[in-house]
């Protein structure tokens, strides 16, 4: 890709949707009111792990003030399938022959008022048949186990469980041979890791506000990731078509991959249907903790070997990790990811996605990659330190770079993990001097990047002005980098763009905002919508000189002759205002199943201070480098580094979630749910590097999801630096941390 | 949330007539930090709840002769903000800070977080250390007065009864030579409930000799724990680095703590040795800056 | 006990409304009075979302009885802003891209106007600690206190 010269994109615009961000204007999932609204509520399991024995709804539908009230039986059954699994699905959406995790949704009702709502749930009279929580991978696995579900087998290559089972899914990748490679090693590491379940931590809750007309037809407004997935799943569990639904999505209160499924937004469909009248839920915070999805816990086993001149020569892992309720952990995405930045000719890598009695698990921000970047990279710094070797040098030794057959399969093309590694140990924070009780940790981290369908359009306005229509919920900042990018093209100001989300009624089919994909998905499909926009307006002013198009340029916002007459160069404006003349409205469209998505790589430092005394650890300054491909708008990508390294630091040092012995969570709540605030950081610094990806028009990579993946093992590699000890279990709280440095002592 | 009545008295006597109406089923509102929380959760379920705001005495801070009378309702963005409180006593100043956010700090009261009744209270240890007294009003017009370390009973217990309303905290002046100080250890650096909480209180001559000390601790037993034990290693010495120690282990044996999801039981009493030296430290320095 | 009348000052204007006795001024701010600024990220004071400014002292409005404020003054997000202008907070955070979501921002700018009125030069580590009351998940805070550092300095440099 040669080096093109932008005028827009690289700048740092302010974001269109920015005043009514900063005057409260801007109306987020909750901020929807309609006339005759009804309040809903949802019933939920007190136990971990229950047979439902029986359901009786009389007494809440016969109180004064309730207008609907709903359990699965107003829902159609489902098979198992591919992908999202329905079956399920709709067994989490609303509990049938079981309960499953302490919130699983039992019944849902809806109220004239809150107070009646929640009289109406203390009617619901369930009979459980209480039974024993499995809570953990370890206990999910052993031979005696209770198990979820009987008639789940595992899926997968041998060995594996036969017959009823908790382990799901087995699977496996590898290549070469990691016992010659283990025998050809110098120096081996072999070492078991835990992880705890973590969420993702939006502060703006699960909210939906849901209308059905006498015609059957449904709007839904609510905060999502993904309003077309929300209809789609919801006409599934329904019983509906999808034209009979039409989702709005609101402006969205964080995400990370939670907000990509659906909870609440079948029931306020389902309720509003059965009442007649608008339907509102939202969920409150302990309900947030209790039965949204978060990042299962894990257990991994990891070996891996280098020659004392710096070579992987063999890894072998085994990843078990909590699905939750039901089957779909991420265990696939950290098999996969695990060595991907290394060249490593030797791997086995295996995975069980393991059932438990916890809420059924959703993506949070690369999925499954934190956990096993947590275990590699640990590994590898203490392999380094063995060998007398620089970190970074070691991972150097073994970067993969274009051209490299990656170890989750695909040759690769141009990667930036070696410039990210080089523009790491050139920071002057890599060379820093440390004050006492303080450590410096690396790693490093790799997120694939997703593609999936996107669709732009790009229309233009009798001002001169252009708007950009797309269906991907702007969840960072996205809305303004692709007004840039249509900005660019049209070679007009950003300000003179309009960026617009639309609802599934007013624009083409787009996929979730996820997998780091809309900068560069939705981002192409606008780019060629205004290309599309441009060679029709090269066609229009040609017309109106009455010349061959092949002779118009369009050069920054206007049309030029360049058949040897002088011609007034025509902008938007004059070219708009003589549509209907020239055949009619300007309008460009694009739509694409993506693909070409580059992937991502980081490179962390970062300085702890530990209080030896108490085990309390500190982060003081920390450095995150990771390859953008091109950063339409470095504001907004350095944004998604800083936050997703403090949703790390949180993930290592305090987060998880606590349970009693009966399966009921502990801190369903931000007070013992530990989640960085702002005297917990420092500034944290960033390095935008760009090896542009040859697949986008401008070079852009996803970034979103890699700068949650390295801050795990960087934080614990540098406790290790401040005091010796390694820590292999995650979260390092102060007590934990504490215990390991006396039985060292 | 139900709640058939809401009121806001604006006298002493007002609010205890309110209160012994209501025979029990009334809740005081000062900041709502703790109350509203309950109420949200359903753990609590008041008949009414009644608004002590707006009782003069219940909002005032007096320094005197005598010492200091803080009214039960102050928020603790005004302590913190009264330079003359905080100079007197920094320890008590410093653990009223600690109270949660700027939000929190805009409506806690140190007369809530001592009703309130939570082993791990911050300025319950401060209090303590200080000798403070609860000033409360009883029904039929009368007060009585109860020192701070036998005001809770136990978690959320006190010794308050139907119709009583505490007032007021009367804290002695400090001696010539005194200070005081309170340090907490929490997870993360703000917004987390007290693991374990040290207050310390020193009187040193002008030789620099330790000739009185109260050590109390937070969150590491069912109420506030008074070391006698601790006090007595520091009382008669240098403050030197050996007797330091033991009353960090005597505050360490002392605790009774519990495992829980903030910290476990071990945990707990180790902290609470390195805080009480560390507390001792800092209540030193800020005694010999006085002496 | 039937539903309260408060009259109230709500960013500069005189507002009232009814409320039941149990309900919060967040849900009085947001239901009853159309301000949907603030938000309710977790009814427990934990999370700083609902942030308003009580008779000038920064606090939680989902730990504020509305029968409270009756006679007090409040200040929300949308009073920030004078005659269509923005307030400096709101400017730099626009400037610096101290918001992703933007959820939070409500309750972050009016924590952060607490703090300049009351400490018009601080720290980093003094405007740290005084939002450390108001969570983000998305930011990871960096650009928030450069924005609020800067929105001192501004603020500083005119009123000189």
């Amino acid at each position: 890709m040669s080096e093109r010269k932008f005028r827009y994109v690289g700048t740092r615009p302010i974001r269109h949707d920015g005043m009514d961000k900063v005057t409260g204007r801007a109306n987020f999932g909750a901020d929807f009111t309609l006339a005759g609204l009804l309040v809903g509520k949802v019933l939920r399991s007190p136990h971990a792990h229950a047979r439902i024995r029986s359901i009786d709804t009389s007494r809440a539908a016969a109180l004064p003030g309730v207008h609907a009230v709903a359990t699965s039986a107003d829902l159609p059954e489902q098979e198992h399938g591919p992908g999202v699994d329905m079956h399920d699905l709709t067994r989490n959406i609303l509990a049938r022959e079981k309960v499953l995790y302490d919130g699983h949704a039992v019944a849902a009702v809806a109220a004239i008022s809150d107070r009646i709502a929640s009289e109406a749930l203390a009617l619901i009279d369930v009979d459980y048949e209480v039974l024993p929580p499995v809570l953990s991978v370890d206990e999910a696995i052993r031979p005696d186990a209770v198990l979820l579900d009987e008639s789940l087998r595992c899926e997968g290559p041998d060995p594996k469980p036969a017959g009823p089972t908790n382990v799901a899914a087995r699977l496996q990748i590898g290549r070469g041979d990691v016992a010659k490679g283990f025998a050809e090693a110098d120096e081996i590491v072999e070492r078991e890791f835990t992880t705890q379940a973590v969420h993702q931590g939006y502060i703006e809750p699960h909210a939906v506000a849901a209308r059905t007309g006498a015609d059957g037809q449904s709007v839904v407004w609510c905060c999502t990731q993904g309003h077309f997935a929300v209809r789609s799943y919801s006409a599934r569990l329904l019983g509906l078509d999808v034209s009979q639904i039409k989702v709005i999505p609101s402006e969205i209160g964080g995400g990370f991959g939670g907000k990509t499924t659906v909870y609440l937004e079948p029931l306020a469909i389902l309720l509003s249907r059965k009442a007649g009248r608008p339907v509102k839920m939202v969920m409150t915070r302990a309900e947030v903790f209790r039965a949204s999805g978060p990042a299962g816990g894990t257990r991994i086993r990891l070996k891996v070997g280098v020659t004392r001149a710096g070579r992987i020569t063999a890894a072998d892992a085994t990843l078990l990790y909590e699905a939750g309720a039901f089957k779909g952990s991420a265990v696939m995405a950290g098999v996969m990811c695990m060595f991907a930045p290394y060249d490593v000719a030797n791997v086995r890598l295996e995975g069980f996605d393991i059932l438990v009695n916890k809420p059924k698990g959703a993506a949070y921000r690369a999925p499954g990659a934190p956990m096993a970047a947590f275990a590699s990279e640990t590994v590898l710094d203490e392999l380094a330190r063995r060998i007398g070797m620089d970190p970074i040098e070691l991972r150097l030794r073994n970067a993969v770079r274009e051209g490299s057959q990656a170890v989750y399969g695909p040759k690769l093309k141009a990667v930036g993990f070696v410039e990210c590694l080089e523009a790491a140990r050139n920071h002057p924070h890599y060379k820093a001097p440390l004050g006492p009780n303080q450590g410096r940790g690396v790693a490093a981290g790799f997120w694939f990047n997703g593609n999936l369908q996107s669709s732009a359009q790009v229309s233009l306005n009798e001002d001169g002005t252009a708007t950009v229509v797309s269906g991907c919920p702007d969840i960072g900042g996205s809305r303004t980098s692709l007004a840039i990018m249509a900005a660019e093209e049209l070679g007009i100001p950003v300000e003179r763009v309009r960026p617009v989300v639309a609802d599934t009624e007013t624009v083409g089919y787009n996929d979730v905002t996820g997998g780091s994909r809309v900068t560069f998905a939705t981002g192409t499909a606008v780019i060629e919508a205004a290309r599309d926009v441009v060679r029709q307006l090269r066609e229009r002013a040609a017309a109106l000189w009455g010349i061959d198009v092949a002779h118009v340029k369009w050069e920054d916002g206007r049309a030029l002759s360049q058949n040897g007459v002088t011609q007034e160069p025509l902008g938007i404006a004059d070219i708009t205002r003589k549509a209907a003349q020239t055949g009619g409205p300007i309008l460009g469209r694009s739509s694409w199943m993506a693909k070409g998505n580059g992937p991502s790589f980081a490179v962390h430092i970062g300085d702890v201070e530990l209080d030896p005394e108490t085990g309390r650890v500190v982060v003081k300054r920390y450095t995150a480098v990771q390859d953008a491909g091109r950063a339409i708008h470095p504001s907004y990508v350095e944004g998604q580094l800083q936050g997703g390294v403090a949703q790390g630091v949180g993930w290592a040092l305090n987060e998880a979630y606590l349970y009693d012995a009966q399966g009921h969570m502990q801190n369903a709540g931000f007070l013992d749910y530990r989640m960085p605030v702002a005297s917990d950081l420092p500034m944290i610094d960033t390095v935008i590097v760009e090896v542009p990806n040859p697949h986008h028009p401008y070079g852009v990579r996803g970034v979103g999801e890699t700068p949650i993946v390295p801050p795990l093992a960087t934080v614990a590699n540098a406790l290790h630096d401040a005091s010796g000890v390694r820590m292999c279990d995650l979260p390092m709280s102060p007590p934990a941390v504490l215990e390991a440095l006396e039985s060292r002592r | 949330m139900q709640l058939p009545r809401y009121d806001a008295p604006t006298s002493v006597a007002e609010a205890v007539e309110i209160l012994a109406a209501a025979n029990g089923h009334a809740s005081i509102l000062a900041g709502g930090t703790d109350l509203l929380v309950r109420m949200h959760s359903g753990a609590e379920r008041p008949g009414a709840v009644v608004n002590i705001k707006k009782i003069p005495e219940l909002c005032s801070i007096e320094l005197g002769p005598a010492g200091l009378v803080l009214g039960a309702a102050v928020c603790a963005a005004e302590i913190g903000e009264h330079a003359e409180l905080a100079a007197l006593y920094p320890g008590l100043a410093e653990a009223v800070a600690l109270i949660g956010s700027d939000q929190i700090q805009g409506r806690a009261s140190v007369g809530g977080n001592l009703c309130n009744g939570s082993p791990a209270a911050d300025t319950v240890p401060s209090l303590v250390a200080l000798g403070a007294e609860c000033a409360i009003a009883t029904p039929g017009g009368g007060r009585r007065r109860v020192p701070v370390h036998a005001f809770v009973t136990g978690p959320g217990t006190t010794v308050l009864g139907p119709g009583e309303l505490l007032v007021a905290l009367h804290v002695p002046a400090p001696a010539v030579g005194a200070a005081d100080a309170y340090l907490r250890f929490i997870p993360r650096s703000e917004m987390d409930i007290a693991v374990v909480g040290a207050a310390v209180s020193l009187t040193l001559d002008s030789a620099g000799q330790c000739r009185a000390a109260q050590v109390a601790l937070g969150a590491v037993a069912p109420t506030v724990l008074r070391v006698p034990q601790a006090a007595a290693a520091l009382v008669g010495s240098s403050l030197d680095e050996a007797a330091v120690l033991r009353a960090g282990d005597a505050a360490s044996a002392a605790c009774n703590p519990i495992d829980d999801k903030r910290g476990t039981a071990g945990y707990r009493r180790k902290v609470a040795g390195v805080l009480t030296r560390r507390a001792i430290a800092l209540a030193a320095q800020r005694a010999r800056r006085r002496g | 006990m039937a539903k309260l009348h408060v009259t109230t000052e709500i960013n500069g204007e005189s507002a009232e409304f009814l409320c039941e006795p149990h309900q919060t001024l967040l849900s009085a701010l947001r239901d009853d009075l159309q301000l949907t600024g603030v938000k309710e990220g977790c009814s427990t004071g934990d999370c700083g979302a609902c942030s308003v400014i009580l008779d000038g002292r920064l606090v939680c409005s989902c730990l504020v009885l509305a029968a409270e404020v009756d006679g007090a003054s409040l200040l929300t997000v949308e009073g920030l802003a004078r005659g269509g202008r923005l307030h400096p907070l709101q400017q730099k955070f626009l400037e610096h891209a101290a918001l992703q979501c933007g959820v939070c921002t409500p309750g972050i700018l009016v924590a952060a106007k607490a703090l300049l009125d009351r400490n018009p030069d601080p720290s980093e580590e003094q405007a740290r600690y005084a939002l450390a009351g108001n969570l983000c998940r998305c930011t990871g805070y960096d650009k928030i206190i450069r924005a609020v550092l800067d929105a001192a300095a501004e603020l500083r440099g005119a009123a000189r």
